[in-house]
C-alpha cells in the first residue's frame, strides 16, 4: 500500500501534554513540516522561551536551545552570529515575546538580525495557569484580571507585532491565526516565507501566531475558535504587515513550488 | 610573541580573550569597564569574530549564552552594577553546562555607586545566581596575570563546560604596566554538543529546564563532582614570605599587591609577616590557609569590602589561630599605611618576640 502521509522526520514521537484544543500543536506541527519539506532540518536550531512554546523541545526532531524567559531574541543573536549559515527561529510566547522580553525583541528587529521570530499570541500566561498578557484584550477575564481587563488598571494591549514592523531591519511581518482550515493552510505558507526570508538574509522575519488557548481562555476548544474571530482578530488582525518588496515575487513564487 | 608591552588592563584583558580565540563579544557600557568593549569595538571585526554593542546586560549575557550555545567562544565584560543584572543567565549558564568567559570590573555597591571595590566577592563564589552551583572564579594580582588567566579562562571554561569569572577591579583595569602576550590560539577542537545544526547526528538540546527531581538530583551531584575535580586540578594561590610569619596576612587582586609591599616593609623593621594569595577564589585554597595559619600567631585578612573573603578565611582555619579583619569601603582603598599599622596592633596585643 503506497504511503500518502506520515510525521516528518522533524518530528520526535514523544506525545506532548498540550491541551485540547491548544493552537501550539498546530504551530509545532506546521514548523515541522515546513522545515521538512525545505529540507532543512540539520540545519535548524530552535531557540525556545519560557512557557507552552517550551513543549517544542520535546517535539522538534533538529538541534534546539532552551533559554530564560524573554530572552530568545539575544540567545538566537548569538546563535545565529556564530553559525550564519544556519536556520535559526525563536518560539515564544506572549510574556515571552511582548511583556519580559520586549527588550531583545525589539533591538533585535533595530539591529536587523537575520533570524526567524514565531511569536505565539494566545493572549493570556497559559503555562502559569492563565494569567493577564499584553496581548490580553479588554475585558478579558483572567486570573491576575478576574473582573476583566479594564485599561486603568491593566494597560491597553500592546501592539507589539505593529511597532517591529516600523523598524527597518525588520523584513517581513505576517500575522495568522487557526480559527478555521482555510486559516491553517494560509499559516502554513506565510511559516515558508519567513524562513525563505531568512535564507535570503534580508533581516528580521516576524510571524505572529493568534493561537487558542481554552485552558487559559476558559472556554471550550468551539467557543475559543468564535473567540479568536470576535474579540482577537477586530484587534490585531491577520495579514502581511510587512513584506520585503524587491523579494517579494520571488519568495512568494519559490513557497509556491514547494508547496505542490 | 617576546616583545613586552606597555598597556592599560582593560586592552590587556580584550587582547588575551582574542589570543585566546573569543570570537564572540558583546556588552553594555559601564564605568569602569566600558574600554573593554571599546577595544573588541575596534579589534574583534579583523579577527572575523562578532562584536555587539547589546541594549543591556541582561540581553549581553544571553547573546553570549546563545554564541556559547551554538559552539563559539563567547566574552562579556560589566562591572558590578551590570554583573547582578546578570544573575538569573549565570544559573542558566550552569544549568546547560555552557562555557563562557565573565570579566567583572568590580566597583562596588550596592546601588549605583563606584570607586575600588572587592565587594562582590560573596556574589560571585557564592553562586551568583538561584540555586545550587558556583563559578569557577579566578581572581588576577597583575595585569601580566590578568592577561594569563583570560587567555586560560576559555580553555577552562571548554573543558569542565562552565562560566569562569575574572574577577578583576579598577585599579587592576585602569593601570599600566609591561606584559607579554602569550601565543594566538588556532586549530581550537569543536565540541560535539553544541546547537549547531544536527547533521549527521542526533540532535544537541541545550536544556535550562527539567522537573524531574529524581534527575535534576542526580545533575547536581554531577555537578559538585565537577567542582571537587576542579579544586583539585585547578587550585591556585600565591605563598609569599609565610613559611615563618607570625602575622599572616591574606588578600587577593590589587589589595595582595598593596599587602605585599606590607610584607617587605614589616619583615624590614623585624616583624614576621607574611602573606597567602588565593588566586582561585572559587575553588578557595581552604587547606593552604588553613595550614599557614596554623603555624602563625593571629591571621588578619585586608579586603576592600566588610569582610566577605573573610568568611571563608575563618572557615579555612578553623579555629587553630584568631583571626582578624581589616577592610575600607564605599570605593577606598585599603593603604599601606593602614595595613602596617594593623599589623603593629595585633603584634602588641599577642606579644612578640620582635627585637
Amino acid at each position: 500500500m503506497k504511503k500518502v502521509f506520515q510525521k516528518p522526520e522533524s518530528m520526535t514521537d514523544v506525545l506532548t501534554t498540550l491541551c485540547a484544543g491548544c493552537g501550539h500543536g498546530v504551530t509545532l506541527r506546521l514548523i515541522a513540516e515546513v522545515i521538512q519539506e525545505m529540507g532543512l532540518r540539520e540545519e535548524a536550531t530552535a531557540v525556545i522561551g519560557v512557557g507552552c512554546s517550551t513543549y517544542g523541545l520535546k517535539v522538534f526532531n533538529f538541534d534546539s536551545v532552551m533559554c530564560a524567559h524573554g530572552r530568545a531574541p539575544a540567545v538566537a543573536t548569538g546563535v545565529k552570529h556564530s553559525v550564519p549559515d544556519k536556520l535559526v527561529f525563536t518560539l515564544q510566547g506572549d510574556g515571552d515575546f511582548a511583556a519580559i522580553g520586549t527588550a531583545e525583541a525589539m533591538h533585535a528587529a533595530a539591529r536587523g538580525e537575520k533570524f526567524t521570530v514565531f511569536f505565539l499570541n494566545n493572549g493570556n500566561y497559559a503555562n502559569t495557569g492563565g494569567h493577564i498578557a499584553p496581548t490580553s484584550v479588554v475585558g478579558q477575564v483572567t486570573k491576575s484580571s478576574p473582573t476583566g481587563r479594564d485599561p486603568q488598571i491593566h494597560g491597553y494591549p500592546l501592539r507589539i507585532t505593529e511597532m517591529l514592523a516600523l523598524q527597518e531591519g525588520v523584513a517581513f511581518v505576517a500575522r495568522v491565526s487557526y480559527h478555521n482550515v482555510a486559516s491553517i493552510k494560509k499559516a502554513k505558507r506565510i511559516f515558508g516565507e519567513a524562513f525563505e526570508v531568512q535564507r535570503a538574509g534580508l533581516g528580521l522575519s516576524l510571524v505572529e501566531v493568534v493561537s487558542s488557548c481554552p485552558s487559559g481562555w476558559m472556554l471550550d476548544p468551539l467557543e475559543s475558535m468564535e473567540w479568536i474571530e470576535e474579540r482577537i482578530l477586530p484587534i490585531f488582525p491577520e495579514g502581511y504587515l510587512k513584506r520585503p518588496v524587491a523579494e517579494e515575487k520571488q519568495t512568494t513564487r519559490q513557497n509556491k513550488e514547494r508547496m505542490r | 610573541m617576546e616583545k613586552k608591552v606597555f598597556i592599560e588592563g582593560h586592552d590587556a584583558i580584550a587582547e588575551a580573550a582574542l589570543l585566546a580565540g573569543c570570537r564572540f563579544f558583546t556588552g553594555y557600557p559601564i564605568t569602569p569597564a566600558s574600554e573593554v568593549l571599546e577595544y573588541m569595538a575596534s579589534h574583534m571585526l579583523d579577527h572575523g569574530g562578532t562584536y555587539i554593542q547589546a541594549e543591556s546586560e541582561l540581553s549581553a549575557i544571553n547573546m553570549i549564552f546563545g554564541a556559547a550555545a551554538a559552539g563559539e567562544r563567547a566574552m562579556t565584560a560589566s562591572s558590578s552594577p551590570g554583573i547582578a543584572l546578570m544573575a538569573e543567565t549565570f544559573g542558566a549558564l550552569v544549568a546547560a553546562q555552557l562555557p563562557a568567559v565573565i570579566v567583572n570590573v568590580c566597583r562596588g555597591g550596592p546601588g549605583n555607586t563606584g570607586g575600588y571595590s572587592q565587594s562582590d566577592y560573596f556574589f560571585h563564589t557564592k553562586g551568583g545566581g538561584h540555586g545550587d552551583f558556583h563559578h569557577l572564579v579566578l581572581g588576577p594580582g597583575s595585569l601580566q596575570e590578568a592577561v594569563d588567566l583570560t587567555y586560560e579562562a576559555f580553555d577552562l571554561a571548554d573543558e569542565y563546560r562552565v562560566p569562569v569569572v575574572i574577577l578583576a577591579d579598577h585599579f587592576l583595569a585602569h593601570s599600566m604596566e609591561s606584559i607579554k602576550y602569550p601565543v594566538p590560539k588556532t586549530a581550537l577542537a569543536p565540541n560535539d554538543w553544541a546547537a549547531n545544526g544536527a547533521k549527521g547526528r542526533s540532535p544537541n538540546r541545550i536544556m535550562i529546564s527539567l522537573w524531574n527531581h529524581d534527575e535534576v538530583e542526580r545533575m547536581t551531584i554531577e555537578r559538585y563532582q565537577k567542582y571537587a575535580q576542579i579544586a583539585e586540578k585547578e587550585m591556585r594561590y600565591e605563598a609569599y614570605r609565610a613559611e615563618d610569619c607570625e602575622v599572616l596576612l591574606v588578600a587577593y587582586g590589587f589589595v595582595a599587591r598593596i599587602a605585599k609591599s606590607v610584607v617587605d616593609s614589616a619583615r624590614e623593621v623585624g616583624m614576621k609577616v607574611g602573606l597567602i594569595r588565593p588566586i582561585t577564589l572559587y575553588p578557595f585554597p581552604y587547606q593552604v590557609v588553613g595550614e599557614a595559619a596554623a603555624k602563625s600567631k593571629a591571621v588578619l585578612v585586608v579586603e576592600a569590602n566588610t569582610g566577605q573573603m573573610l568568611e571563608d578565611v575563618r572557615l579555612a582555619v578553623e579555629g587553630r589561630a584568631p583571626v582578624h579583619f581589616f577592610g575600607r569601603y564605599g570605593g577606598n582603598s585599603p593603604s599601606q599605611k593602614e595595613i602596617f599599622n594593623e599589623i603593629g596592633k595585633l603584634l602588641d596585643m599577642g606579644g612578640s618576640n620582635k627585637k
